[in-house]
């Protein structure tokens, strides 16, 4: 259907021809009253629709769909509750940057403003979560809104876009005709970095004695992966990766130094404090890395390289911005140094990284009395080292970020900003469902996974073999972890031991369940539960008291780390 | 870090259903205060400008700025502060008047060169419009005889000379 062949046809049509247009394959929703014509033209249209249990398993799904397969995710909720529901996992798109499109039905337009049944002001809701969203009022408007939607949410700093769409607007009739191109006047984001900044960001580098490179999600958003490799040989610089830019940089790498910040490993944490110069790659200088800004990497001078301009010194004052996509931006870059860089340089720099790499490695006492949670880590990594793996969030988020070691992007989907409880199941569902060739594990918490177990039985009912590995210690672990840290030992609320028999749970959704109580059952456990090709929960009774080592304090500076060492141990 | 002060925001916008909402809810969820906010249309029927006095350091101002341009139906933001510039805002005083009172309030009102758009018994309504600092200095000249109510419009402001907001840096 081109422009000038105009169909008539009404809303949810257009709706449905709209998606297409952007080449959407699946769509993660739940129905309603107010999209029940919507849901006549999916009851036979050849959209993938996935039927979630819960709406914010459905905007968890897009974000995994959109994380590992690079596309923008879609999702589809009523209005009222279900437009509400989505909101944790729209917030939690727009923390991490993450492309998805959430679609939501709103009341008849004569209503809105009535407290009708089931209306919620969604837009007004997600107005500070949102990149950009939209009322849809009218059906002739629905092209263009989506159009723009998709445009919006997967350009420059990438984002959730949500358009609401009144159930007149779906019933009502209009020419359908797809916009070929969008025309904002207001939205240009600058991809290509200013030349003569990526000169003087040049001569610093070449300049440099002791660089480090650290790099964050938005070198995975503009899949400048391979850049980012190229100039770390080139300069012979060390590499620290953000939880967001796991698997920018691979992990088993020389030059690689894990992930900086408040559960950095020390020779991260070491490197960014003594370095002369920070190359800062799509980051934007959280507080989780920085922790006191006033003595983060006091001594360098910082190239801050980012697509959204004001990240420029939002948090931290830079020496030289670059506004630009991390791909253009390095492509530029790359030649630039090559014409300058002496080899060898940085050579002593990379030395003393490596003895504290040496000194300080990331370690965890086993002494094969208990299942020691990162040694599960190390299985999944063993077992499937290309596999995605999407985490809750908590303890097991962070010996996930140590354990496995990624080596590709898009294979870590985690909750980074907002730390969404709830968020590993879903997305790793959303990932799966994109990825179907690929091995998907949820690696959840016992806490964690509670807040959506539900979608096991979107899983099982949609064919879709996700591996829950579930670290069981009893506790609310990475709270549970702070009370003995500092709050003198006191466990308020957050012993949860034997709440539920997650093998039961598993298989009363006809899922497969496993219980693994022995470090010798746990590979054969893993192996199984791939080889059934079935959705599959297995719930793993690690130490109960174990620790994440190591630890910046809240305050300190990120050098002045606690270790199990120092802290004597469990 | 530089001082704290008013600078005077003259954003263009899409003249879009909710936009108002947006740029003020930018302003309450990052924490900036509005001194004054007014908007209208332009000579152009799809483009709103909306004037927004804001206190801040230059770092603050910046990320103002920066985050108003990240809204997608934000055109154009100048800080006027740093231009030359315009800007007037026009207040509505209703005093309190007696046969007494009358003479020495119409005097003022002469002084400052403002109008008085309207007399009831007891009370006179005085327009004036100028810079933000005259209608404060006319509103204290006039409060010891009683101000029943006071409306003020908050600044609107242009570039002096050729220079056309919408084409400037």
């Amino acid at each position: 259907m081109t422009k000038n062949s105009a169909e008539q046809m009404n809303g949810a049509k257009a709706f449905i021809e709209s998606l297409k247009k952007e080449g959407v394959d699946t769509i993660f929703g739940y129905p309603g009253g107010v999209l029940l014509h919507i849901y006549d033209e999916i009851y036979d249209c050849d959209l993938r629709h996935i039927l979630v249990r819960h709406e914010q398993a459905a905007a968890h799904a897009a974000d995994g769909y959109a994380r590992a397969t690079g596309k923008t995710g879609v999702c589809l909720a009523t209005s009222g509750p279900g437009a509400t529901n989505l909101v944790t996992g729209i917030a939690t798109a727009h923390m991490d940057s993450i492309p998805i499109v959430a679609f939501t039905g709103q009341v008849t337009s004569s209503l809105i403003g009535n407290d009708a049944f089931q209306e919620a002001n969604i837009t007004g809701i997600t107005l500070p979560i949102t990149k950009h969203n939209y009322l849809v009022q009218k059906a002739e408007d629905i092209p263009k809104s989506i159009k723009e939607a998709f445009y919006i949410a997967s350009t420059g700093r990438a984002g959730p876009v949500l358009v609401d769409i009144t159930k007149d607007a779906t019933i009502n009739e209009l020419k359908f005709s797809y916009p070929d191109k969008v025309e904002l006047r207001s939205y240009k984001p600058t991809m290509k970095g200013n030349s003569k900044q990526i000169q003087n960001a040049a001569a610093m580098i070449v300049k440099a004695k002791k660089p480090v490179i650290y790099a964050g999600g938005g070198v995975i958003a503009a899949n400048a992966s391979s850049e980012l490799y190229k100039l770390a040989e080139l300069v012979s610089a060390p590499v620290t990766t953000t939880l967001m830019g796991m698997g920018a940089f691979p992990m088993d790498h020389p030059l690689f130094i894990g992930m900086p910040g408040m559960h950095g490993t020390k020779y991260a944490n070491f490197s960014i404090q003594d370095s002369d110069l920070l190359i800062a790659v799509g980051v934007r200088f959280d507080d989780r890395v920085t922790s006191k800004l006033s003595s983060f990497a006091s001594g360098a001078k910082i190239i801050h390289i980012d697509v959204d301009p004001a990240e420029i010194s939002k948090n931290m004052a830079v020496d030289l911005p670059i506004v630009g996509d991390a791909k253009f931006v390095l492509e530029d870059l790359i030649p630039a140094v090559s014409e300058k860089i002496i080899s060898g340089k940085t050579a002593d720099w990379v030395k003393r990284v490596g003895q504290w790499k040496k000194e300080y490695p990331l370690a965890y006492k086993d002494d094969g009395t208990s299942i020691k949670p990162q040694f599960v880590i190390e299985t999944l990594c063993e077992v499937a080292p290309d596999a995605i793996v999407a985490t809750e969030v908590g303890q097991h988020q962070m010996w996930t970020a140590h354990y496995f070691k990624f080596k590709k992007p898009r294979k870590l989907i985690t909750s980074g900003g907002l730390g969404t409880m709830g968020y590993g199941l879903p997305a790793a569902m959303g990932a799966k469902a994109g990825c179907p060739d690929q091995v998907v594990f949820d690696v959840a918490g016992d806490g964690s996974f509670q807040m959506n177990s539900q979608e096991l039985a979107t899983l099982v009912t949609n064919d879709i073999p996700v591996i829950s590995v579930i670290l069981n210690n009893g506790y609310l672990g990475m709270v549970r972890q702070w009370q003995e840290l500092f709050y003198d030992c006191h466990y308020s609320h957050t012993d949860i031991i034997d709440s539920v028999d997650f093998v039961k749970l598993a298989e009363a959704y006809g899922a497969l369940g496993l219980r693994v109580e022995k470090k010798s059952e746990l590979k054969e456990a893993v192996q199984t539960a791939i080889q059934s090709g079935r959705p599959a929960v297995i719930d793993v009774r690690v130490d109960r008291g174990e620790n994440v080592f190591p630890m910046v304090p809240a305050g300190a500076s990120i050098n002045e780390l606690i270790d199990e060492r120092k802290y004597g141990g469990i | 870090m530089t001082d704290i002060q008013s600078h005077t925001l003259s954003i263009l916008v899409e003249n879009h259903y909710g936009v108002l909402t947006r740029v003020a809810a930018l302003f309450a969820r990052r924490g900036y205060n509005i001194d004054s906010l007014a908007v209208g249309r332009t000579e152009d029927p799809d483009v709103s400008r909306m004037t927004i006095v804001v206190y801040g350091d230059d770092a603050v101002i910046e990320q103002v700025i920066k985050q108003l341009y990240k809204l997608i139906e934000v055109i154009k933001v100048i800080d006027l502060s740093q231009e030359e510039y315009v800007d007037r805002e026009l207040a509505l005083i209703k005093v309190a008047a007696t046969s007494e009172t009358r003479a020495e309030i119409l005097q003022i009102v002469e002084i400052f060169r403002a109008k008085v758009v309207d007399v009831g018994s007891g009370t006179m309504m005085i327009e004036i419009t100028g810079g933000s600092e005259k209608i404060s200095a006319m509103e204290k000249l006039l409060r010891p005889f009683g101000i029943k109510e006071l409306a003020r419009t908050g600044k609107v402001g242009l570039l002096r000379g050729p220079k056309d907001t919408a084409k400037e840096k």
